[in-house]
Protein backbone atom coordinates (compact mmCIF):
# COMPACT_ATOMS: atom_id res chain seq x y z
CA UNK A 1 0.00 0.00 0.00
CA UNK A 2 2.59 2.58 1.04
CA UNK A 3 4.63 2.07 -2.59
CA UNK A 4 0.98 2.89 -4.23
CA UNK A 5 0.92 5.90 -2.07
CA UNK A 6 4.02 6.98 -3.00
CA UNK A 7 4.42 6.69 -6.71
CA UNK A 8 0.87 8.38 -7.00
CA UNK A 9 2.04 11.33 -5.02
CA UNK A 10 5.32 11.97 -6.91
CA UNK A 11 3.27 11.37 -10.37
CA UNK A 12 0.96 14.15 -9.37
CA UNK A 13 3.80 16.55 -8.33
CA UNK A 14 5.48 15.82 -11.53
CA UNK A 15 2.24 16.54 -13.81
CA UNK A 16 1.73 20.39 -12.22
CA UNK A 17 5.37 20.81 -12.43
CA UNK A 18 5.77 20.02 -15.96
CA UNK A 19 2.86 22.65 -17.01
CA UNK A 20 4.81 25.13 -14.77
CA UNK A 21 7.92 24.38 -16.56
CA UNK A 22 6.86 24.47 -19.87
CA UNK A 23 5.46 28.25 -19.33
CA UNK A 24 8.40 30.04 -18.36
CA UNK A 25 10.87 28.32 -20.90
CA UNK A 26 14.03 29.51 -20.93
CA UNK A 27 16.66 29.33 -24.59
CA UNK A 28 17.76 26.69 -25.91
CA UNK A 29 20.90 25.34 -24.94
CA UNK A 30 21.27 21.81 -25.65
CA UNK A 31 20.06 21.56 -30.01
CA UNK A 32 20.43 18.05 -31.35
CA UNK A 33 19.22 17.14 -34.78
CA UNK A 34 19.41 14.43 -36.57
CA UNK A 35 22.69 13.35 -34.93
CA UNK A 36 23.77 9.83 -35.64
CA UNK A 37 26.54 7.73 -34.71
CA UNK A 38 27.76 4.53 -36.36
CA UNK A 39 30.82 2.56 -35.05
CA UNK A 40 32.30 0.25 -37.55
CA UNK A 41 32.75 -2.84 -35.90
CA UNK A 42 34.98 -5.53 -36.91
CA UNK A 43 34.70 -9.26 -35.62
CA UNK A 44 37.29 -11.95 -35.98
CA UNK A 45 35.65 -14.62 -37.89
CA UNK A 46 38.18 -17.16 -38.52
CA UNK A 47 42.19 -17.22 -38.97
CA UNK A 48 43.07 -13.58 -40.70
CA UNK A 49 39.62 -13.17 -41.45
CA UNK A 50 36.81 -10.21 -39.93
CA UNK A 51 33.73 -9.09 -40.56
CA UNK A 52 32.97 -5.41 -40.89
CA UNK A 53 29.58 -4.61 -39.14
CA UNK A 54 27.86 -0.82 -38.31
CA UNK A 55 26.20 -0.49 -35.60
CA UNK A 56 23.99 2.50 -35.29
CA UNK A 57 24.51 3.51 -32.03
CA UNK A 58 22.41 6.58 -32.70
CA UNK A 59 19.90 6.90 -35.30
CA UNK A 60 18.40 10.43 -36.46
CA UNK A 61 18.01 11.51 -33.01
CA UNK A 62 16.22 15.34 -32.43
CA UNK A 63 16.36 17.32 -29.37
CA UNK A 64 16.30 20.53 -27.38
CA UNK A 65 16.46 21.19 -23.97
CA UNK A 66 16.45 24.87 -22.67
CA UNK A 67 18.35 26.25 -19.90
CA UNK A 68 17.49 25.38 -16.49
CA UNK A 69 15.56 22.20 -17.61
CA UNK A 70 16.65 19.06 -15.38
CA UNK A 71 15.68 15.90 -18.30
CA UNK A 72 16.25 12.13 -17.93
CA UNK A 73 17.22 10.58 -20.61
CA UNK A 74 15.92 6.69 -20.01
CA UNK A 75 16.44 3.79 -21.68
CA UNK A 76 17.65 -0.14 -21.72
CA UNK A 77 20.77 -1.35 -22.05
CA UNK A 78 23.06 -0.56 -25.67
CA UNK A 79 20.02 2.10 -26.06
CA UNK A 80 22.87 5.00 -27.14
CA UNK A 81 22.24 7.15 -23.64
CA UNK A 82 26.29 7.20 -23.26
CA UNK A 83 27.08 7.50 -26.84
CA UNK A 84 24.55 10.60 -26.78
CA UNK A 85 26.68 12.30 -24.01
CA UNK A 86 29.92 11.10 -24.96
CA UNK A 87 28.70 13.09 -28.75
CA UNK A 88 27.13 16.22 -26.18
CA UNK A 89 30.25 16.72 -24.51
CA UNK A 90 32.85 16.54 -27.69
CA UNK A 91 34.55 13.17 -26.82
CA UNK A 92 32.88 11.05 -29.91
CA UNK A 93 32.28 13.18 -33.25
CA UNK A 94 29.01 12.29 -35.27
CA UNK A 95 28.70 10.83 -37.89
CA UNK A 96 25.82 13.04 -39.43
CA UNK A 97 23.73 15.35 -38.10
CA UNK A 98 24.31 18.63 -35.92
CA UNK A 99 24.59 19.35 -32.11
CA UNK A 100 24.99 22.42 -30.28
CA UNK A 101 25.64 22.89 -26.91
CA UNK A 102 25.57 26.43 -25.50
CA UNK A 103 26.31 27.79 -29.50
CA UNK A 104 29.15 25.60 -29.41
CA UNK A 105 30.18 22.39 -31.59
CA UNK A 106 30.95 20.48 -29.07
CA UNK A 107 33.45 17.86 -31.47
CA UNK A 108 35.05 21.41 -32.88
CA UNK A 109 36.00 23.11 -30.03
CA UNK A 110 35.93 20.87 -27.44
CA UNK A 111 38.37 22.38 -25.06
CA UNK A 112 36.08 25.91 -25.14
CA UNK A 113 33.16 24.06 -24.48
CA UNK A 114 34.51 21.88 -21.28
CA UNK A 115 34.87 25.10 -19.57
CA UNK A 116 30.84 25.34 -19.34
CA UNK A 117 29.92 22.19 -19.23
CA UNK A 118 30.43 19.47 -16.27
CA UNK A 119 29.95 15.80 -16.62
CA UNK A 120 29.85 12.59 -14.46
CA UNK A 121 30.42 9.03 -15.57
CA UNK A 122 29.48 7.12 -13.01
CA UNK A 123 31.52 4.59 -15.02
CA UNK A 124 34.33 5.83 -15.01
CA UNK A 125 36.35 8.99 -12.60
CA UNK A 126 37.76 12.02 -13.87
CA UNK A 127 39.37 12.33 -10.68
CA UNK A 128 43.04 12.29 -10.57
CA UNK A 129 43.34 7.97 -9.25
CA UNK A 130 46.27 8.46 -7.31
CA UNK A 131 46.12 12.06 -5.28
CA UNK A 132 44.04 12.81 -2.24
CA UNK A 133 40.53 14.10 -2.63
CA UNK A 134 41.53 17.48 -2.30
CA UNK A 135 44.48 17.32 -4.36
CA UNK A 136 42.03 16.61 -7.55
CA UNK A 137 40.30 19.69 -6.75
CA UNK A 138 42.91 21.52 -6.80
CA UNK A 139 43.70 20.63 -9.64
CA UNK A 140 39.90 21.16 -11.26
CA UNK A 141 40.69 25.05 -9.31
CA UNK A 142 43.59 25.30 -12.04
CA UNK A 143 42.70 23.33 -14.88
CA UNK A 144 39.51 25.91 -15.22
CA UNK A 145 40.73 28.69 -13.75
CA UNK A 146 38.06 29.11 -11.00
CA UNK A 147 38.82 32.37 -9.30
CA UNK A 148 39.66 31.73 -5.68
CA UNK A 149 36.14 33.00 -3.54
CA UNK A 150 34.19 30.91 -6.18
CA UNK A 151 36.18 27.54 -5.83
CA UNK A 152 36.07 27.81 -2.12
CA UNK A 153 32.64 28.78 -1.98
CA UNK A 154 31.47 25.88 -4.22
CA UNK A 155 34.04 23.48 -2.64
CA UNK A 156 32.72 25.13 0.91
CA UNK A 157 29.32 23.75 -0.32
CA UNK A 158 29.35 20.62 -2.44
CA UNK A 159 31.84 19.17 0.68
CA UNK A 160 29.02 19.95 3.06
CA UNK A 161 26.24 18.96 1.07
CA UNK A 162 28.00 15.84 -0.23
CA UNK A 163 28.98 14.94 3.29
CA UNK A 164 32.88 14.83 1.77
CA UNK A 165 34.26 16.15 4.83
CA UNK A 166 36.43 13.00 6.02
CA UNK A 167 37.24 11.62 2.81
CA UNK A 168 38.88 15.24 1.27
CA UNK A 169 42.56 13.44 2.09
CA UNK A 170 41.86 10.12 1.05
CA UNK A 171 43.42 9.13 -2.25
CA UNK A 172 40.99 8.46 -4.89
CA UNK A 173 41.98 4.74 -5.53
CA UNK A 174 41.28 4.23 -1.58
CA UNK A 175 37.35 5.75 -2.12
CA UNK A 176 34.54 3.61 -2.13
CA UNK A 177 32.68 3.59 -5.51
CA UNK A 178 29.83 5.48 -3.79
CA UNK A 179 32.41 7.85 -2.16
CA UNK A 180 34.67 8.63 -5.08
CA UNK A 181 30.82 9.27 -6.88
CA UNK A 182 30.05 11.59 -4.81
CA UNK A 183 33.54 12.92 -5.12
CA UNK A 184 32.85 13.32 -8.21
CA UNK A 185 30.10 15.29 -8.84
CA UNK A 186 31.94 18.17 -6.75
CA UNK A 187 34.74 17.89 -9.09
CA UNK A 188 32.15 18.32 -12.22
CA UNK A 189 30.38 21.42 -10.34
CA UNK A 190 33.48 23.46 -9.30
CA UNK A 191 33.91 26.09 -12.20
CA UNK A 192 30.09 26.69 -11.98
CA UNK A 193 28.71 24.50 -15.29
CA UNK A 194 26.15 25.71 -16.93
CA UNK A 195 24.99 22.21 -18.05
CA UNK A 196 25.76 19.32 -15.86
CA UNK A 197 25.41 15.68 -17.85
CA UNK A 198 25.19 12.74 -15.57
CA UNK A 199 26.02 9.52 -16.97
CA UNK A 200 24.47 6.80 -14.02
CA UNK A 201 25.42 9.04 -11.28
CA UNK A 202 23.66 7.07 -8.69
CA UNK A 203 25.17 3.71 -9.51
CA UNK A 204 26.36 1.94 -6.87
CA UNK A 205 24.93 4.48 -4.04
CA UNK A 206 22.99 3.62 -0.88
CA UNK A 207 20.33 4.61 -0.12
CA UNK A 208 20.84 7.39 2.21
CA UNK A 209 23.88 8.82 -0.38
CA UNK A 210 21.18 8.57 -3.03
CA UNK A 211 18.60 10.74 -0.94
CA UNK A 212 21.83 13.24 -0.08
CA UNK A 213 22.71 13.29 -4.27
CA UNK A 214 18.61 13.65 -5.59
CA UNK A 215 18.92 16.63 -2.93
CA UNK A 216 21.78 17.96 -3.74
CA UNK A 217 21.14 18.16 -7.84
CA UNK A 218 17.48 19.20 -6.79
CA UNK A 219 18.81 22.08 -4.92
CA UNK A 220 21.21 22.70 -7.94
CA UNK A 221 18.86 23.04 -10.50
CA UNK A 222 15.98 25.36 -8.68
CA UNK A 223 18.99 27.61 -7.15
CA UNK A 224 21.67 28.22 -9.54
CA UNK A 225 19.42 27.37 -12.48
CA UNK A 226 22.07 24.54 -13.81
CA UNK A 227 20.68 22.48 -16.54
CA UNK A 228 20.76 18.77 -16.01
CA UNK A 229 20.89 15.76 -18.42
CA UNK A 230 20.61 12.51 -16.44
CA UNK A 231 20.33 8.82 -17.33
CA UNK A 232 20.10 6.13 -14.70
CA UNK A 233 18.55 2.95 -14.73
CA UNK A 234 16.95 4.01 -11.40
CA UNK A 235 13.36 5.48 -11.88
CA UNK A 236 13.02 6.83 -9.06
CA UNK A 237 15.92 9.32 -9.22
CA UNK A 238 13.88 10.18 -12.60
CA UNK A 239 10.39 10.44 -10.46
CA UNK A 240 12.06 12.61 -7.92
CA UNK A 241 13.80 14.97 -9.79
CA UNK A 242 12.76 14.95 -13.59
CA UNK A 243 9.66 16.55 -15.17
CA UNK A 244 10.57 15.93 -18.46
CA UNK A 245 11.94 12.48 -19.62
CA UNK A 246 13.37 11.32 -22.98
CA UNK A 247 12.73 7.43 -23.45
CA UNK A 248 16.11 5.95 -25.90
CA UNK A 249 16.27 2.47 -27.61
CA UNK A 250 17.98 1.11 -30.32
CA UNK A 251 19.25 4.99 -31.05
CA UNK A 252 16.11 6.41 -31.78
CA UNK A 253 13.94 8.39 -29.32
CA UNK A 254 10.81 6.99 -28.73
CA UNK A 255 9.39 9.50 -26.22
CA UNK A 256 10.00 12.83 -25.23
CA UNK A 257 7.35 14.76 -22.79
CA UNK A 258 6.57 15.03 -19.03
CA UNK A 259 6.57 11.55 -17.05
CA UNK A 260 3.27 11.42 -16.40
CA UNK A 261 2.92 11.36 -20.58
CA UNK A 262 4.03 8.07 -19.99
CA UNK A 263 1.20 6.64 -18.56
CA UNK A 264 -0.77 7.71 -22.20
CA UNK A 265 2.25 5.98 -24.30
CA UNK A 266 2.48 2.97 -22.55
CA UNK A 267 -1.18 2.14 -22.18
CA UNK A 268 -1.02 2.21 -18.46
CA UNK A 269 -3.67 0.80 -16.00
CA UNK A 270 -4.38 1.14 -12.52
CA UNK A 271 -5.39 -1.72 -10.36
CA UNK A 272 -8.29 -1.23 -7.75
CA UNK A 273 -7.94 -4.20 -5.21
CA UNK A 274 -10.44 -5.58 -3.58
CA UNK A 275 -11.44 -7.10 -0.49
CA UNK A 276 -14.82 -8.96 -0.35
CA UNK A 277 -16.91 -10.43 2.77
CA UNK A 278 -15.68 -14.23 1.37
CA UNK A 279 -14.68 -15.67 -1.51
CA UNK A 280 -16.40 -15.27 -5.05
CA UNK A 281 -15.77 -16.20 -8.79
CA UNK A 282 -14.11 -13.38 -10.46
CA UNK A 283 -16.44 -10.25 -10.84
CA UNK A 284 -17.89 -9.40 -14.05
CA UNK A 285 -17.99 -6.03 -15.27
CA UNK A 286 -16.92 -4.20 -18.38
CA UNK A 287 -15.18 -1.50 -16.82
CA UNK A 288 -12.07 -3.54 -15.58
CA UNK A 289 -10.79 -6.82 -15.75
CA UNK A 290 -9.96 -9.43 -12.67
CA UNK A 291 -6.11 -9.86 -13.39
CA UNK A 292 -5.99 -12.14 -10.14
CA UNK A 293 -7.34 -13.69 -7.30
CA UNK A 294 -6.45 -14.76 -4.15
CA UNK A 295 -9.09 -16.31 -1.23
CA UNK A 296 -11.51 -12.99 -1.00
CA UNK A 297 -9.18 -10.58 -2.81
CA UNK A 298 -8.87 -9.63 -6.63
CA UNK A 299 -6.83 -7.43 -8.14
CA UNK A 300 -9.20 -5.17 -10.79
CA UNK A 301 -7.53 -3.41 -13.90
CA UNK A 302 -9.21 -0.27 -15.12
CA UNK A 303 -7.30 2.09 -17.54
CA UNK A 304 -5.25 4.93 -16.07
CA UNK A 305 -7.31 7.82 -17.60
CA UNK A 306 -10.65 6.54 -16.15
CA UNK A 307 -11.87 7.79 -12.81
CA UNK A 308 -12.00 4.85 -10.41
CA UNK A 309 -15.62 5.96 -8.63
CA UNK A 310 -18.03 4.73 -10.69
CA UNK A 311 -16.02 1.45 -10.54
CA UNK A 312 -16.34 1.64 -7.04
CA UNK A 313 -19.92 2.20 -6.71
CA UNK A 314 -20.69 -0.64 -8.72
CA UNK A 315 -18.83 -2.89 -6.51
CA UNK A 316 -19.93 -1.45 -3.95
CA UNK A 317 -23.67 -1.96 -4.59
CA UNK A 318 -23.74 -5.10 -6.17
CA UNK A 319 -21.01 -7.16 -4.01
CA UNK A 320 -20.23 -7.64 -0.10
CA UNK A 321 -17.74 -4.83 0.04
CA UNK A 322 -15.20 -5.20 3.19
CA UNK A 323 -11.85 -3.01 1.92
CA UNK A 324 -10.87 -1.74 -1.65
CA UNK A 325 -7.77 0.42 -2.02
CA UNK A 326 -6.38 1.86 -5.70
CA UNK A 327 -2.98 1.81 -6.73
CA UNK A 328 -1.10 3.74 -8.90
CA UNK A 329 0.03 2.44 -12.51
CA UNK A 330 3.86 1.35 -11.01
CA UNK A 331 6.43 3.83 -13.88
CA UNK A 332 9.07 1.09 -14.06
CA UNK A 333 6.62 -1.33 -15.56
CA UNK A 334 5.35 1.00 -18.22
CA UNK A 335 8.66 1.55 -19.26
CA UNK A 336 9.61 -2.05 -19.20
CA UNK A 337 6.69 -2.25 -21.41
CA UNK A 338 7.69 0.45 -23.69
CA UNK A 339 11.00 -1.36 -24.01
CA UNK A 340 10.18 -4.92 -24.88
CA UNK A 341 7.40 -3.38 -27.13
CA UNK A 342 10.37 -1.62 -28.92
CA UNK A 343 12.31 -4.99 -30.01
CA UNK A 344 14.08 -4.17 -33.40
CA UNK A 345 15.66 -7.19 -35.18
CA UNK B 1 59.11 10.87 -0.82
CA UNK B 2 58.70 7.40 -2.31
CA UNK B 3 58.35 8.95 -5.57
CA UNK B 4 61.55 11.16 -4.91
CA UNK B 5 63.59 8.28 -4.10
CA UNK B 6 62.36 5.93 -7.28
CA UNK B 7 63.08 9.43 -9.56
CA UNK B 8 66.80 9.21 -8.25
CA UNK B 9 66.95 5.62 -9.17
CA UNK B 10 65.51 5.97 -12.85
CA UNK B 11 67.20 8.94 -13.28
CA UNK B 12 70.41 7.20 -11.97
CA UNK B 13 69.40 3.61 -14.22
CA UNK B 14 68.77 5.69 -17.55
CA UNK B 15 72.16 7.33 -17.01
CA UNK B 16 73.48 3.82 -16.67
CA UNK B 17 71.82 2.21 -19.76
CA UNK B 18 72.65 5.00 -22.13
CA UNK B 19 76.40 5.29 -21.27
CA UNK B 20 76.56 1.35 -21.73
CA UNK B 21 75.26 2.03 -25.02
CA UNK B 22 77.97 4.83 -25.56
CA UNK B 23 80.44 2.23 -23.84
CA UNK B 24 79.26 -0.24 -26.44
CA UNK B 25 80.09 1.87 -29.65
CA UNK B 26 83.41 2.55 -27.99
CA UNK B 27 84.08 -0.87 -27.79
CA UNK B 28 83.19 -1.82 -31.08
CA UNK B 29 85.18 1.73 -31.97
CA UNK B 30 88.33 -0.24 -30.55
CA UNK B 31 88.61 -2.99 -32.06
CA UNK B 32 87.64 -1.86 -35.63
CA UNK B 33 89.80 1.05 -35.09
CA UNK B 34 87.08 3.72 -36.99
CA UNK B 35 83.78 2.74 -37.39
CA UNK B 36 83.08 3.60 -41.52
CA UNK B 37 86.16 6.17 -41.21
CA UNK B 38 85.14 8.40 -38.53
CA UNK B 39 86.88 8.68 -34.80
CA UNK B 40 85.94 8.73 -31.70
CA UNK B 41 84.97 12.11 -30.68
CA UNK B 42 83.61 12.42 -34.36
CA UNK B 43 81.01 9.33 -33.02
CA UNK B 44 80.32 11.02 -29.94
CA UNK B 45 79.60 14.26 -31.34
CA UNK B 46 76.75 12.38 -33.93
CA UNK B 47 75.93 10.22 -31.20
CA UNK B 48 75.19 13.15 -28.42
CA UNK B 49 73.63 15.38 -30.65
CA UNK B 50 70.25 12.46 -31.71
CA UNK B 51 70.79 11.76 -27.95
CA UNK B 52 70.26 14.82 -26.29
CA UNK B 53 67.42 15.68 -28.91
CA UNK B 54 65.64 12.30 -28.39
CA UNK B 55 66.08 13.41 -24.81
CA UNK B 56 64.26 16.67 -25.25
CA UNK B 57 61.68 14.80 -27.24
CA UNK B 58 60.96 11.95 -24.60
CA UNK B 59 60.76 14.75 -21.93
CA UNK B 60 57.98 16.50 -23.55
CA UNK B 61 56.04 13.59 -25.44
CA UNK B 62 57.78 10.02 -24.04
CA UNK B 63 54.47 9.72 -22.11
CA UNK B 64 52.91 9.26 -25.36
CA UNK B 65 53.46 5.71 -25.34
CA UNK B 66 50.90 5.54 -22.59
CA UNK B 67 48.38 6.85 -25.00
CA UNK B 68 47.43 3.59 -26.50
CA UNK B 69 46.66 2.05 -23.24
CA UNK B 70 44.25 5.10 -22.54
CA UNK B 71 42.30 4.95 -25.91
CA UNK B 72 41.82 1.08 -25.26
CA UNK B 73 40.40 1.33 -22.15
CA UNK B 74 38.81 4.16 -23.09
CA UNK B 75 39.83 6.36 -19.96
CA UNK B 76 40.99 8.95 -22.51
CA UNK B 77 37.53 10.39 -22.30
CA UNK B 78 38.47 12.15 -19.24
CA UNK B 79 41.42 13.86 -20.74
CA UNK B 80 38.29 15.06 -23.19
CA UNK B 81 36.28 16.20 -21.21
CA UNK B 82 39.19 19.05 -19.58
CA UNK B 83 39.54 23.10 -20.88
CA UNK B 84 43.09 21.89 -21.84
CA UNK B 85 44.49 20.26 -25.31
CA UNK B 86 44.80 16.38 -24.62
CA UNK B 87 48.81 16.79 -25.48
CA UNK B 88 49.57 18.98 -22.65
CA UNK B 89 47.95 16.78 -20.24
CA UNK B 90 49.56 13.88 -21.69
CA UNK B 91 52.89 15.29 -21.73
CA UNK B 92 52.24 16.80 -18.04
CA UNK B 93 50.74 13.48 -16.62
CA UNK B 94 53.45 12.26 -13.97
CA UNK B 95 55.70 14.84 -16.13
CA UNK B 96 58.88 12.58 -16.43
CA UNK B 97 61.89 14.72 -15.01
CA UNK B 98 63.49 11.06 -14.76
CA UNK B 99 64.12 11.44 -18.96
CA UNK B 100 66.47 14.14 -17.53
CA UNK B 101 68.96 11.05 -17.55
CA UNK B 102 69.05 10.79 -21.35
CA UNK B 103 69.58 15.08 -21.71
CA UNK B 104 72.09 15.22 -18.82
CA UNK B 105 74.05 12.19 -20.56
CA UNK B 106 73.74 13.45 -23.85
CA UNK B 107 74.93 16.90 -22.67
CA UNK B 108 77.57 15.62 -21.14
CA UNK B 109 78.77 13.60 -23.91
CA UNK B 110 78.79 16.61 -26.52
CA UNK B 111 80.74 18.65 -24.11
CA UNK B 112 83.47 16.08 -24.89
CA UNK B 113 83.03 15.61 -28.29
CA UNK B 114 82.68 19.72 -28.50
CA UNK B 115 85.95 19.60 -26.41
CA UNK B 116 88.06 17.39 -28.41
CA UNK B 117 86.84 17.31 -32.28
CA UNK B 118 89.65 19.20 -34.45
CA UNK B 119 87.08 21.07 -35.81
CA UNK B 120 87.21 25.12 -36.87
CA UNK B 121 84.47 26.40 -35.46
CA UNK B 122 82.73 29.29 -37.46
CA UNK B 123 80.02 31.06 -36.37
CA UNK B 124 77.90 28.86 -38.80
CA UNK B 125 78.94 25.49 -37.07
CA UNK B 126 78.14 26.80 -33.93
CA UNK B 127 74.97 27.80 -34.69
CA UNK B 128 74.26 24.51 -36.06
CA UNK B 129 74.70 22.77 -33.08
CA UNK B 130 71.80 24.36 -30.85
CA UNK B 131 69.92 24.15 -34.17
CA UNK B 132 69.82 20.62 -34.91
CA UNK B 133 69.65 19.49 -31.04
CA UNK B 134 66.70 21.68 -31.34
CA UNK B 135 65.06 20.62 -34.58
CA UNK B 136 65.99 16.98 -33.85
CA UNK B 137 63.29 17.05 -31.31
CA UNK B 138 61.44 18.72 -32.93
CA UNK B 139 61.29 15.96 -35.65
CA UNK B 140 61.15 13.41 -32.78
CA UNK B 141 58.31 14.69 -30.96
CA UNK B 142 56.15 14.60 -34.73
CA UNK B 143 57.11 10.98 -34.53
CA UNK B 144 55.83 10.60 -31.05
CA UNK B 145 52.89 11.98 -32.05
CA UNK B 146 52.13 10.76 -35.54
CA UNK B 147 52.80 7.47 -33.34
CA UNK B 148 49.75 8.43 -31.28
CA UNK B 149 47.85 9.30 -33.72
CA UNK B 150 48.52 6.13 -35.26
CA UNK B 151 47.31 4.27 -31.85
CA UNK B 152 43.86 5.61 -32.81
CA UNK B 153 43.75 3.17 -35.88
CA UNK B 154 45.46 0.44 -34.73
CA UNK B 155 45.24 -0.49 -31.64
CA UNK B 156 48.07 -2.33 -30.26
CA UNK B 157 49.84 0.35 -32.03
CA UNK B 158 52.64 1.24 -29.12
CA UNK B 159 55.40 -1.64 -30.08
CA UNK B 160 55.27 -0.54 -33.62
CA UNK B 161 55.56 3.11 -32.35
CA UNK B 162 58.72 2.31 -29.97
CA UNK B 163 60.52 0.23 -32.55
CA UNK B 164 60.39 3.22 -34.79
CA UNK B 165 61.80 6.03 -32.12
CA UNK B 166 63.86 3.26 -30.65
CA UNK B 167 65.40 2.09 -33.12
CA UNK B 168 65.71 5.26 -35.13
CA UNK B 169 68.22 6.23 -32.54
CA UNK B 170 70.12 3.75 -32.21
CA UNK B 171 70.61 4.03 -36.26
CA UNK B 172 71.55 7.32 -35.81
CA UNK B 173 74.06 6.71 -33.53
CA UNK B 174 76.27 4.98 -36.16
CA UNK B 175 77.65 7.17 -39.22
CA UNK B 176 76.13 7.05 -42.27
CA UNK B 177 78.47 4.69 -44.85
CA UNK B 178 78.27 1.59 -42.48
CA UNK B 179 74.77 1.50 -43.82
CA UNK B 180 74.19 0.53 -47.80
CA UNK B 181 72.95 3.52 -50.04
CA UNK B 182 69.16 2.33 -50.42
CA UNK B 183 69.00 2.34 -46.89
CA UNK B 184 70.25 5.69 -46.31
CA UNK B 185 68.33 7.13 -49.04
CA UNK B 186 65.46 5.22 -47.35
CA UNK B 187 66.20 7.07 -43.62
CA UNK B 188 66.67 10.73 -45.57
CA UNK B 189 63.84 10.96 -47.68
CA UNK B 190 61.08 8.97 -46.06
CA UNK B 191 61.78 9.57 -41.99
CA UNK B 192 63.57 13.14 -42.02
CA UNK B 193 65.06 11.42 -38.92
CA UNK B 194 68.60 11.78 -40.45
CA UNK B 195 68.12 15.56 -40.24
CA UNK B 196 68.42 15.00 -36.94
CA UNK B 197 72.23 14.47 -36.96
CA UNK B 198 73.39 13.02 -40.18
CA UNK B 199 73.55 16.26 -42.65
CA UNK B 200 74.37 19.16 -40.49
CA UNK B 201 76.42 16.68 -38.06
CA UNK B 202 78.07 16.27 -41.47
CA UNK B 203 78.49 19.78 -42.15
CA UNK B 204 79.91 20.35 -38.34
CA UNK B 205 82.45 17.87 -38.67
CA UNK B 206 83.49 18.84 -42.59
CA UNK B 207 82.33 15.68 -43.55
CA UNK B 208 81.39 14.91 -47.57
CA UNK B 209 77.54 13.88 -47.75
CA UNK B 210 75.78 11.08 -48.96
CA UNK B 211 74.01 10.85 -52.30
CA UNK B 212 76.10 14.17 -53.05
CA UNK B 213 73.85 16.26 -51.67
CA UNK B 214 73.96 20.25 -51.65
CA UNK B 215 75.72 21.81 -48.84
CA UNK B 216 72.88 24.25 -48.17
CA UNK B 217 71.01 20.96 -46.70
CA UNK B 218 72.75 21.06 -43.42
CA UNK B 219 70.56 23.94 -42.42
CA UNK B 220 66.94 22.78 -43.73
CA UNK B 221 66.38 20.61 -40.72
CA UNK B 222 64.67 23.35 -38.78
CA UNK B 223 61.82 23.75 -41.82
CA UNK B 224 61.96 19.75 -42.17
CA UNK B 225 60.82 19.86 -37.58
CA UNK B 226 58.29 22.30 -38.73
CA UNK B 227 57.06 20.57 -41.57
CA UNK B 228 56.92 17.22 -39.36
CA UNK B 229 55.45 18.66 -36.23
CA UNK B 230 52.71 20.28 -38.88
CA UNK B 231 51.67 17.11 -40.54
CA UNK B 232 51.64 14.95 -37.21
CA UNK B 233 49.67 17.45 -35.70
CA UNK B 234 47.10 17.30 -38.63
CA UNK B 235 47.02 13.70 -38.14
CA UNK B 236 46.94 13.79 -34.29
CA UNK B 237 43.43 15.57 -35.15
CA UNK B 238 42.24 13.54 -37.23
CA UNK B 239 43.24 10.53 -34.80
CA UNK B 240 41.07 12.60 -31.76
CA UNK B 241 38.11 12.96 -34.18
CA UNK B 242 38.57 8.92 -34.89
CA UNK B 243 38.44 8.20 -31.54
CA UNK B 244 35.67 6.19 -30.70
CA UNK B 245 35.97 5.65 -26.70
CA UNK B 246 34.28 2.00 -25.06
CA UNK B 247 31.00 0.90 -24.92
CA UNK B 248 29.26 2.00 -21.48
N1 LIG C 1 33.33 2.21 -28.73
C1 LIG C 1 32.36 1.47 -29.26
N2 LIG C 1 32.62 0.63 -30.27
C2 LIG C 1 31.65 -0.10 -30.82
N3 LIG C 1 30.37 -0.07 -30.44
C3 LIG C 1 30.03 0.73 -29.44
C4 LIG C 1 31.00 1.55 -28.80
N4 LIG C 1 30.39 2.27 -27.83
C5 LIG C 1 29.10 1.90 -27.86
N5 LIG C 1 28.87 0.98 -28.83
C6 LIG C 1 27.57 0.38 -29.17
O1 LIG C 1 26.63 1.40 -29.27
C7 LIG C 1 25.40 1.04 -28.67
C8 LIG C 1 25.01 2.07 -27.63
O2 LIG C 1 25.89 2.03 -26.54
P1 LIG C 1 25.76 3.01 -25.29
O3 LIG C 1 26.96 2.79 -24.46
O4 LIG C 1 25.49 4.37 -25.77
O5 LIG C 1 24.47 2.44 -24.56
P2 LIG C 1 23.78 2.94 -23.23
O6 LIG C 1 22.44 3.42 -23.60
O7 LIG C 1 24.66 3.87 -22.49
O8 LIG C 1 23.62 1.57 -22.45
P3 LIG C 1 23.78 1.24 -20.89
O9 LIG C 1 22.48 1.51 -20.27
O10 LIG C 1 24.07 -0.21 -20.89
O11 LIG C 1 24.89 2.08 -20.35
C9 LIG C 1 25.60 -0.35 -28.13
O12 LIG C 1 25.04 -1.26 -29.05
C10 LIG C 1 27.08 -0.54 -28.07
O13 LIG C 1 27.43 -1.86 -28.34
MG1 LIG D 1 25.74 3.83 -20.67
Amino acid sequence: MTTADGTGRTGGTGGTGGTGEAGGAGEALIEVDGVEKVFDVRRKTGFLRSERRRVRAVDSLSFTVRRGEMVGYIGPNGAGKSTTIKMLTGILTPSAGRLRVAGIDPSRERTRLARRIGVVFGQRTTLWWDLPLIDSYRLVHRMYRVPDARYAENLDRCVELLGLGGLLDVPVRQLSLGQRMRGDIAAALLHDPEVLYLDEPTIGLDVVSKVKVRGFLRDLNAERGTTVLLTTHDLTDIEQLCRRVMVIDHGRLMYDGPLTGLHEVGESERTLVVDFARELPPVETDAARVVRVEGPRQWLAFPAGRSAAPLVARLAAEYPVVDLSVREPDIEAVIAKMYAGQVVP
Amino acid sequence: MAYRLSFAMTALGNLLTTALDFVAILLMFSRVDALGGYGLPEIAFLYATSSTAFGLADLALGNMERLGRRVRDGTLDTLLVRPVPVLAQVAADRFALRRLGRIVQGLAVLGYAVAVLDVDWTAGKVLTVPVMVLSGAGIFCAVFLAGAAFQFLANDAAEVQNAFTYGGTTMLQYPPTVFAREMVRGVTFVLPLAFVNWLPGLYVLGRPYPLDLPRWVAFTPPLVAVACCALAGLAWRAGLRSYRSTGS
